[in-house]
């Protein structure tokens, strides 16, 4: 009857994981390298000039896709950071860990690339527009996450406090949100709208799809591998580690 | 459930009244920290009405953020915190107990001392009253979050500037709802709705807070 039952946890432990993370790397590594060389090519060449911003809007096809995965990539994190409190698993903890400097780097380059993208259209390069302050906050909590991460050395007790922070950030998000929303309507008049256009052309949007799913891809990919680099690190004593013939001595 | 209430925020109470000085540390900064803004700024009494509200808040935020160390960091050294663990009762009320000590010892004085720095900066009489009151909710939710923070970085290396860098995103809501009732009254717009929203946050966060607070420092003293 047990010969039934699908064993979820099997590839819970690092051991089982270790090679399959690598699969999985590679095989994302291929797609978001097909994906994103697709969508950078329509971005630039296929989708029609946007009749009010000109080419200057291109700049979305990277800005959008990557503050919807750093919002994304942050409910992952808390996701599994959950699922570590609760099962008491250590891969759980260590993708959490694996993730966050790709959540980080999109936040950065989601702020970065909507800077380059207000100079042009709105005259400037920072405004305190509830969306932008969001996502500012949103890197000083990934921030925060990263530096609590490495400020404990052992590896338990760093696991379970960072997911204790990413559950309070979490919990934290909607507040921080709506509250910066408030404070932006009170303190100045919409003068700007992100959402200028409510209409969007189709082929933009399956190359923000295409660019998306490309992004996807890519965390997935950059995620696996720097997993199996935390594995290594941490199971280092380990016999199957040994037994991978990797350690110099 | 109120007894060890009582008895560890007169304990926390005690000890804070025998090292006062720790107490005047957290007043005094605020006070430094607040009057540096018009030298910066320049003597302008209608730039320093505006930006009042901001500065008196930034500050109080900033010195109930550097007393949060002291909440657990003394009874983590000499072992008293694991006793605390251990005992019967629930570890969520100890250290509701804990934090509210820990206002009254760093918060409450702020509050008062509010007002006398908004004169500094010719606030009229009634955003004074408002400002004293969005402290007043203010600075325990600032407590009860901060606490959090506190007890995750606790007796690590670089634990007050990472505690800063952990706590201060998480204030946010907090300092805008409370510099916003501030000058929604100077603005004769009336404060009540942001009194309301902090009210709220404080409420939220004494419920969810002690808990989060509580399983950080079981991990802490693992």
């Amino acid at each position: 009857m047990s010969s039934r039952l699908i064993n979820w946890f099997k590839f819970s432990s690092p051991a089982t994981f270790y090679p399959l993370a690598r699969k999985i790397s590679v095989a994302s590594a291929v797609i978001a390298v097909v994906l994103i060389a697709v969508g950078l090519y329509m971005s630039f060449f296929v989708a029609p000039t946007d009749y009010k911003q000109g080419e200057g809007y291109r700049i979305i096809f990277v800005h959008v896709p990557a503050s919807w995965m750093s919002m994304f990539i942050y409910l992952v994190m808390a996701a599994w950071a959950a699922m570590g409190l609760v099962f008491n698993t250590r891969l759980s903890a260590m993708m959490a860990q694996a993730l966050a400097p790709t959540g980080a780097m999109f936040a950065f380059i989601s702020l970065w690339t909507g800077s380059f993208w207000g100079k042009p259209m709105w005259g400037t390069w920072w405004v305190w527009d509830a969306r932008i302050t969001s996502e500012l906050i949103l890197l000083f909590l990934y921030l925060g996450y990263m530096a609590l991460r490495a400020a404990i050395d052992d590896p338990r007790r760093g696991d379970r406090a960072s997911a204790i922070l990413l559950l309070v950030g979490v919990v934290n998000i909607p507040i921080i949100y709506y509250s910066v929303q408030w404070w932006n309507t009170l303190h100045q008049g919409s003068t700007i709208k992100m959402n200028a256009e409510t209409t969007m052309d189709e082929t933009m949007l399956i190359t923000m799809l295409i660019m998306t799913l490309g992004f996807w891809a890519y965390s997935i990919a950059v995620a696996m591998a720097r997993v199996r680099t935390v594995i290594l690190e941490r199971e280092r004593t380990a016999s199957w580690v040994r037994e991978l013939g990797l350690a110099g001595s | 459930m109120l007894e060890p209430l009582y008895w560890i925020i007169r304990r926390d109470l005690t000890i804070a009244m025998r090292r006062r000085a720790d107490v005047f540390t957290t007043l005094i900064f605020f006070v430094i920290v607040v009057s540096l803004f018009p030298l910066g700024i320049g003597p302008e009494p209608e730039t320093l009405r505006q930006i009042a509200p901001g500065i008196v808040w930034v500050g109080a935020l900033l010195a109930s953020m550097l007393a949060l160390e002291q909440i657990f960091s003394a009874d983590h050294r000499d072992g008293t915190l694991e006793q605390m663990l251990l005992t019967p009762q629930p570890v969520s009320v100890l250290v509701v107990g804990k934090i509210l000590a820990h206002w009254l010892v760093s918060g409450v004085p702020l509050v008062i001392m509010a007002p006398v720095l908004g004169l500094q900066y010719n606030l009229s009489a009634d955003v004074l009253l408002v400002l004293m009151a969005s402290l007043l909710l203010g600075t325990p939710a600032l407590s009860l979050i901060g606490a959090i923070g506190a007890a995750l970085t606790l007796g690590l290396r670089s634990g007050g500037v990472l505690l800063a860098l952990l706590v201060l995103p998480l204030y946010i809501p907090v300092l805008i709802f409370g510099a916003g009732a501030v000058e929604a009254t100077a603005s004769g717009l009336g404060g009540q709705a942001h009194l309301s929203m902090l009210a709220a946050i404080l409420v939220a966060s004494l419920v969810l807070a002690p808990l989060a607070t509580a399983a950080a420092l079981r991990v802490a003293e693992d």
